[in-house]
């Protein structure tokens, strides 16, 4: 009939597993965390929201230059993930991951000293925002391209396959980038060669303004792992322990030889793309479910219900988190500018930039 | 000294350096069992084995980026594009991350992507291409282009001794046509040092990759007039050695610029302007380019003919500058 359209229903079904939350205190000890480590991690994750919220306040002082963006919401990924990470481990965190950052080690001066484009941030005023990283560290700097870096995490585990060592690489991406052919290549070169790669989606639902369903056809981005040879696992971005929990049973399971595992966070984003948007597309209901569903006071309640968490201890994190960012600031802020002579500094390596452990 | 091919040069410089190196290895595709579309790995596989000589899926990005994070890690990979102009599916890498990795984050990438490029086989639009130039102007690489046998091996173990990433173009038109006296034992050529090829007294000649032996030809030909030609092989087109070419121009005050690579845009063009901003008041004629028209490489022979500068367009340019 002219003019009519043939609505066909795809019912997509679900590939990959879902994740439980986790239960107790006992059951997050046999994943490998004590109470201490706990704690740990409710800390880094009260950290990292605070160093973007100082750095949102710089933001509208006007003294960080450029845009800025951060991972409120995103908290529980970023520090689960982290926290199941090894010391020999590597990773390529991006702009909702600062909880990557604050657990691998970074000291929060600098991470201010980036954000304001100065001398002594990690890459010295070259570039910008939370494209930063130390490599000492085990970090990779990101860049804008999404996901570039994470074929790039991959070329690590195949560094790591090829000298037989005991290392696993992280590679981060988020659901918009899924859409790109470097996840796709990156994977599927993973998945022929069971490289020691845990591909980390941090699924916040907004790919800036494009809802997840014009991004993707299917009901997870992990669906996508059966496809490439390997596990996919979704589990609650909100809940720091389950997310600690997969995350290092797919560590453990590529460093024995297991090959890749895509782990997809299902997270938030609590604001806008960056501070510029005030994200009108995103339906109100769902910012007040978020509200709800905040990662930090989900845990916050969890350690007080399951771990007997402390009033005072909890205040204890408080005021040491507020301390830090105190002082880090104010160091920050004595950090100079680059001289402009350093313009042309640093285009090419030298070969003394090779002297490094992981050069030799 | 063995004679060996322009090809065999090649593997000889990267069998030296991985025996040499166990943190280099290849990977590209097909480069193990069947030793590479032009046969440059043949053996290498039974040698090294099949995780340094390593047969990646059909992934540019995938390759160039694994050589990005594997150099990270402190290995020294070498890729290969099984031609130079499939490097556009990779170019996001090379240029988004590798040649911005040292200036912005600290981290040197130590890597090396071979680029069979060139035509003069009717190769056509897609497998005759001579992208260097694209890649000249991204800060944070270097380009080399050999000419000769000797030159392919040693700036090959160069490329992959350098903590830059390095774009290693090959010329596949001298593969198995050009002959030359290799060493045996390891050396290297210094990355942006040029190569007088001939030495001569009346016109310079700026050129590199197989232009060098369409320039030699042309310079012969123009011997028997009595016009002495300085031919002077870039080499490395980034960096490239300024000095070499204002030397060679302030002798000579006459010079062509010649490439395979089109004309707008093309390196030649930069190397104009430099001659233009720093030795005018030496020439004695206007510069001249012989280049490539700004079109896609066509596939006829004679189309191919038409867009590839020959002996003869050499030949014509040469005796103008001479005359003038």
């Amino acid at each position: 009939m002219p003019g009519s359209v043939v609505v066909t229903v795809v019912v997509a079904l679900a590939i990959a597993t879902r994740a439980e939350p986790v239960g107790s205190l006992s059951e997050i000890r046999e994943a490998g965390l004590d109470r201490d480590d706990l704690l740990t991690a409710y800390r880094n994750m009260v950290l990292t929201r605070g160093i973007e919220e100082r750095g949102h306040i710089l933001y509208r002082q006007g003294k960080i230059p450029g845009s800025f963006y951060t991972g409120r919401g995103n908290e529980g990924s970023s520090v689960g993930v982290a926290t199941a990470m090894g010391p020999d481990d590597v990773g390529t965190p991006l702009h909702r991951d600062m909880g990557v950052h604050v657990v691998r080690g970074v000291e929060p001066w600098r991470i201010f000293a980036q954000y304001m484009g100065r001398s002594d941030g990690p890459t010295r005023g070259k570039d910008g925002n939370v494209h930063m990283a130390d490599s000492r560290l085990g970090l990779l700097a990101m860049v804008s391209h999404l996901p570039a870096m994470l074929p790039v995490g991959v070329g690590c585990a195949l560094a790591f396959r090829i000298r037989e060592e005991r290392r696993v690489a992280v590679a981060w991406f988020g659901e918009g980038a899924a859409a790109r052919g470097d996840t796709h290549e990156g994977m599927n070169f993973a998945g022929v060669r069971r490289l020691p790669v845990v591909f980390i989606c941090d699924n916040n639902q907004w790919a800036y303004s494009t809802p997840t369903h014009l991004g993707y056809a299917t009901e997870h981005v992990a669906d996508r792992a059966q496809a490439y040879g390997f596990d996919g696992v979704v589990v609650d971005g909100t809940d720091v322990l389950a997310v600690y929990r997969e995350t290092k049973r797919a560590i453990e399971k590529a460093r024995a030889g297991g090959g890749p595992t895509l782990v997809e966070c299902v997270t938030l984003r609590m604001e806008g793309h960056a501070v510029h948007d005030d994200a009108f597309y995103v339906p109100k209901p769902m910012f007040e479910a978020w509200a709800k569903s905040d990662p930090i006071e989900r845990f916050r309640t969890w350690l007080r219900d399951n771990a007997e968490m402390t009033d005072q201890e909890e205040e204890e994190i408080g005021a040491g988190v507020k301390k830090v960012l105190n002082d880090a600031l104010k160091r920050a802020e004595e950090s100079p500018l680059p001289d402009p002579e350093t313009v042309t500094e640093g285009v090419f390596a030298t070969p003394e930039d090779l002297d490094t452990p992981h050069h030799k | 000294m063995p004679e060996l091919t322009y090809l065999q040069a090649i593997s000889d410089g990267l069998r030296t350096e991985m025996r040499r190196d166990k943190r280099v290895f290849l990977i590209g595709e097909d480069v193990g069992v069947y030793g590479g579309a032009f046969k440059v790995s043949l053996g290498f596989q039974e040698e090294f084995g099949a995780w340094r000589v390593i047969d990646a899926p059909l992934s540019e990005t995938a390759i160039v980026a694994g050589c990005t994070g594997a150099a990270i890690m402190g290995m020294r990979p070498v890729a290969e594009m099984q031609f130079a102009d499939f490097i556009s599916c990779a170019w996001d890498h090379l240029v988004t991350v590798a040649a911005k990795q040292r200036y912005r984050a600290g981290t040197p990438v130590p890597i090396v992507v071979r680029l069979p490029s060139g035509g003069g086989f009717s190769g056509g639009p897609f497998h005759s291409q001579n992208p260097e130039s694209s890649f000249a102007h991204i800060p944070g690489l270097k380009c080399v282009c050999p000419a000769t046998p000797e030159d392919a091996k040693g700036l090959l173990i160069s490329a992959i001794v350098d903590p830059n990433p390095v774009l290693y173009f090959e010329h596949k038109h001298l593969y198995r046509r050009i002959k030359g006296e290799v060493p045996e034992e390891r050396y290297t050529v210094p990355i942006g040092k040029a190569r007088t090829h001939r030495e001569g007294d009346d016109v310079t000649v700026v050129t590199w990759g197989a232009m060098v032996h369409t320039a030699d030809e042309a310079a012969q030909q123009l011997d028997a007039d009595g016009v002495s030609v300085e031919i002077v092989d870039l080499r490395s087109v980034m960096p490239w050695d300024k000095l070499a070419v204002l030397e060679s121009v302030r002798k000579t005050s006459k010079v062509l610029v010649l490439h395979e690579d089109t004309r707008t845009g093309g390196f030649g063009a930069e190397i104009a302007a430099t001659i233009a901003e720093e030795a005018f008041e030496d020439l004695d004629a206007p510069l001249k380019r012989i280049a490539a028209p700004d079109t896609p490489v066509p596939f006829s022979p004679p189309l191919e003919k038409a867009f590839i500068p020959q002996i003869d367009d050499v030949v014509a340019g040469l005796r103008e500058l001479a005359e003038y």
